[in-house]
């Protein structure tokens, strides 16, 4: 096990680092810079701007100067929000994401493990039509559709809940940014558990423990839930790092200030050193969670527990 | 030296100092004040910076007037009035121009403003080490050695500042520039807390290390959620605000805003969505508020190269597009249509009509039509042209219709949406025939329109050259009267109409909605300034 995640871990490092050097390359190539503005400004000012952030040096050598700021964990300085760095911006933001993500994930696991596992279980009944019509409504509907509709109900309307503001992740403040969220991923990993289920509770062990004469809840939970799990697992790794990276969306709906709008506005704005830091992030994070995804893998399966 | 205080309009502020407290709540006499004053605006977008020597945009500009003051501030109808300079005079040649500081001033540690802190400030902003992007709105008034500083030929030390004592600052410029003055409320001109800069750096501006000028200090800031600012009790006008506390949150969604504004958590929205405009006129009509702007929506044309290089075309195009129709029934929040660059809210100029302003739009679609035949196009050459404008809804909305105005010409309109940055990177490089351009004053004076036009300026899009055109404007400038500037601002509009660069399409308009129980906003300044202090909430 230790080999699997110290090679997993080797090979995360070229992984990353063709990652930074892609994204430094590709963001120089949009059109326009960092001080494109709406005011065009003189040349001899630019040139100032320029200096001060050795743009004005030829690219290799901004390139190695980024990986080698990078290497002693320097992200640099934002070339937009002009009074921070972007270690402080991603400080202040990621634990932002990372409570709303992590909140979320949690109401999708078990909401959607729940909801998949009683569908299967009562397949073809009014439980299972009733699931799957919220998972088919779920997936299609887009999330910058939904949260809108729920802030006008439950912000606007009854005035239950604030329509926006992250006010220290107080639990009002994200009851409607988690349910806007979470949605769709409930959605699909509900639907994702039922085939899974229903596959599972159709294997011959499942017959064998029926014929045994287990009750069915000890079956459904005990026995048929674990392997259940593999294809919700694989889909909720990637899924995860999705949740709290941040949905733009979600962000800008209701005004939180995590990483996703630093994403975006980082694109938008040209805030080369702010998208390569948060690119760098989100890559760390998908490696990270991809491996632990395997390693939960071979816990929960024994057939690919992985031999040293 | 010999010092006058010399204009009438300097005179007659000098007068008004005695009469009207320097911008300050003022407050009808039967008003019941609530108990808590705390006030919550939308501002937009996430400022860039706080810091006032670095920033450039509205946002930022809306936050950093409540932290700073300058040497003097607006008021509620956009004149100048005294704010950290009690007084100023200004020599006869309109070069050298002296400050008062106020005694009673101090930042918000206690400590005094000097005009030591003023003469860093303005020396901070041309120092190409500060990397400010307005650094050119100190080269504008030609303040001596400002360009050959911001070259790096010649060190901050030699701008044309200096304290004369603890309380008398004074600019001395390359050539008089009579409204220098109307300049000052700008943050660039802001002093600055020496100490505090060196002390923490680029962080000099979190809160904890902020020490501010103005009427708020800095309480929080969560990059993309919220600035909180609080009374500065140390303003030497701290008794007459009323305000404590003020929220600004950086809504950049429509709808969240307005959702916001209606669930009772933003008191003041930063714009109004135009798809919403007319149902919110229907529904609270008492909330929306209008205020004229001072810039000028318009359409470029690249003079550089066919078929725009042809006047007649461009006339052509101009002409064609109907400015009433664009304003009644598509914009519909009280703008006004442009015949002119200068839009009719600037003070002290009232840009001259123009031939084309005095016809009816069936004579200039008739003359539209005659012009493009006589530059040679129709049904056997058909012209085609390119619009670009910036991804919008509103943006589309009023290209589609210029398009089907420009129809009748027998022109094919070609219409492109592009990502903000490539838009302007691709108008800079004049790579487009048509392009969507809008144009806001830094300050209220028709030179902050019309120089755009000339040659070398930053913001010369359609790539206009007359040399009669650059002269007016230089000639301006040494103007001694406002009848003399007036006078040649009307004959660069005339040329303007005549060789038609651009084509002005409406005057900009500032539409908001502010809770009724807000008092205090400006409502008649053009130039969007605001000041938290100057506004308070009522009570039952």
């Amino acid at each position: 096990m230790l080999t699997f995640i110290l090679k997993r871990l080797a090979l995360a490092i070229p992984t990353l680092l063709i990652l930074v050097t892609l994204s430094f390359f590709l963001i120089q190539m949009a059109p326009g810079s960092p001080f494109t503005g709406d005011f065009n400004m003189p040349p001899e000012i630019l040139a100032n701007l320029e200096a001060k952030y050795h743009l004005n040096e030829p690219l290799y050598r901004q390139y190695f100067y980024y990986l080698s700021d990078l290497m002693q964990g320097d992200l640099g300085p934002s070339l937009k929000y002009q009074d921070y760095s972007v270690n402080e911006l991603v400080a202040q933001s990621f634990p932002v994401s990372l409570k709303l993500g992590l909140t979320a994930f949690i109401v999708v696991v078990v909401c959607g493990v729940t909801l998949g596992t009683l569908a299967a279980v009562r397949q073809n009944t009014f439980i299972d039509y009733l699931v799957m019509t919220f998972s088919m409504t779920g997936v299609v509907l887009p999330s910058f559709v939904i949260a809108p509709l729920l802030v006008l109900l439950f912000a606007v309307t009854l005035r239950w809940l604030p329509a926006g503001g992250w006010n220290d992740g107080s639990w009002q403040n994200m009851v409607l940014p988690v349910a806007s969220l979470t949605i769709v991923y409930i959605a699909a990993v509900a639907r994702i558990m039922r085939s899974s289920m229903i596959e599972t509770l159709n294997s011959p062990f499942i017959r064998t423990a029926r014929a045994k004469g287990l009750p069915a809840r000890h079956i459904v939970l005990r026995h048929a839930l674990k392997p259940s799990l593999l294809p919700v697992l694989s889909y909720l790794g990637p899924a995860f790092v999705g949740i709290i990276t941040g949905s733009v969306v979600i962000e800008t709906v209701f005004g939180l200030p995590g990483i996703g709008q630093h994403f975006v506005n980082g694109a938008l704005n040209r805030d080369y050193s702010l998208v390569l830091g948060l690119t760098i992030i989100v890559g760390t994070l998908t490696i990270l969670f991809t491996t632990v995804v395997d390693i939960l893998y071979g816990l929960i399966d024994p057939k690919i527990r992985i031999k040293h | 030296m010999k010092f006058l205080s010399v204009t009438a309009s300097v005179f007659v502020t000098l007068f008004a100092i005695q009469l009207i407290p320097a911008s300050a709540a003022t407050v009808p006499p039967d008003t019941r004040l609530a108990k808590v004053q705390e006030l919550v605006r939308d501002n937009g977008a996430e400022p860039a910076s706080l810091d006032p020597h670095k920033i450039e945009g509205v946002p930022e500009g809306n936050i950093v007037r409540d932290l700073f003051e300058g040497l003097v501030n607006q008021d509620a109808d956009g004149n100048i009035v005294p704010g950290q300079a009690e007084s100023w005079m200004v020599s006869e040649d309109n070069k050298v121009f002296t400050f008062k500081i106020r005694k009673s001033t101090r930042w918000s540690d206690g400590s005094p403003v000097t005009a030591h802190d003023f003469v860093y400030g303005f020396q901070r902003a041309v120092d190409p080490a500060t990397g400010s992007r307005y650094s050119w709105y100190i080269e504008i008034p030609t303040i001596v050695n400002a360009s050959a500083i911001i070259k790096g030929e010649k060190p901050a030390s030699s701008l044309g500042v200096r304290a004369v004592d603890n309380n008398t600052f004074e600019v001395t410029l390359e050539q008089p520039v009579p409204y220098f003055i109307k300049m000052l409320a700008h943050p660039t001109t802001f002093p600055a807390p020496k100490a505090v800069i060196e002390k923490h750096g680029e962080a000099w501006t979190r809160a904890g290390n902020m020490i501010s000028n103005g009427a708020y200090v800095l309480d929080n800031w969560v990059v993309n959620g919220k600035i909180v600012l609080k009374r500065n009790q140390h303003y030497w006008n701290n008794d007459e605000t009323i305000i404590n506390k003020v929220t600004f949150l950086p809504i950049t969604s429509d709808s969240s805003r307005l959702h916001r504004y209606k669930a009772g958590e933003v008191d003041i929205t930063y714009t109004i969505p135009l798809e919403h405009f007319s149902k919110l006129q229907k529904d609270i009509p008492e909330q929306i508020i209008t205020v004229p702007e001072l810039g000028t929506y318009y359409y470029s044309f690249n003079t550089r190269q066919p078929p725009l290089d042809d006047v007649r075309v461009r006339k052509a195009l101009s002409y064609a597009i109907n400015r009433e129709a664009i304003t009644n029934f598509i914009l519909g929040q009280g703008q006004k249509p442009a015949y002119a660059f200068t839009p009719e809210s600037i003070n002290g100029f009232t840009p001259p009509a123009t031939h084309f302003s005095r016809m009816t739009q069936a004579e200039r679609n008739k003359k539209a039509v005659k012009l493009i035949q006589e530059a040679g196009y129709g049904p056997d050459k058909p012209l085609t042209v390119t619009l670009i404008y910036n991804t919008s809804e509103a943006h589309k909305k009023l290209a589609l219709a210029v398009a089907q105005m420009w129809k009748p010409l027998g022109i094919t309109v070609k219409l492109e949406n592009q990502e903000w940055k490539t838009f302007l990177d691709i108008k800079r490089k004049h790579r487009f025939e048509v392009a969507r351009g809008g144009w806001m004053g830094d300050y209220n004076e028709a030179s902050t329109m019309l120089d755009l036009h000339t040659t070398h300026h930053g913001q010369n899009d359609s790539g206009f050259s007359s040399k009669q055109y650059d002269e007016l404007m230089a000639r301006s400038r040494l103007a001694r009267t406002e009848d003399e500037r007036n006078h040649l601002y009307a004959r660069a509009e005339k040329i303007l109409a005549e060789e038609m660069p651009v084509a002005p399409v409406y005057q900009y308009v500032d539409s908001r909605l502010i809770k009724p129980y807000v008092g205090g906003y400006p409502m008649n300044n053009v130039e969007g300034t605001t000041y938290t202090r100057e506004m308070y909430i009522t009570g039952q």
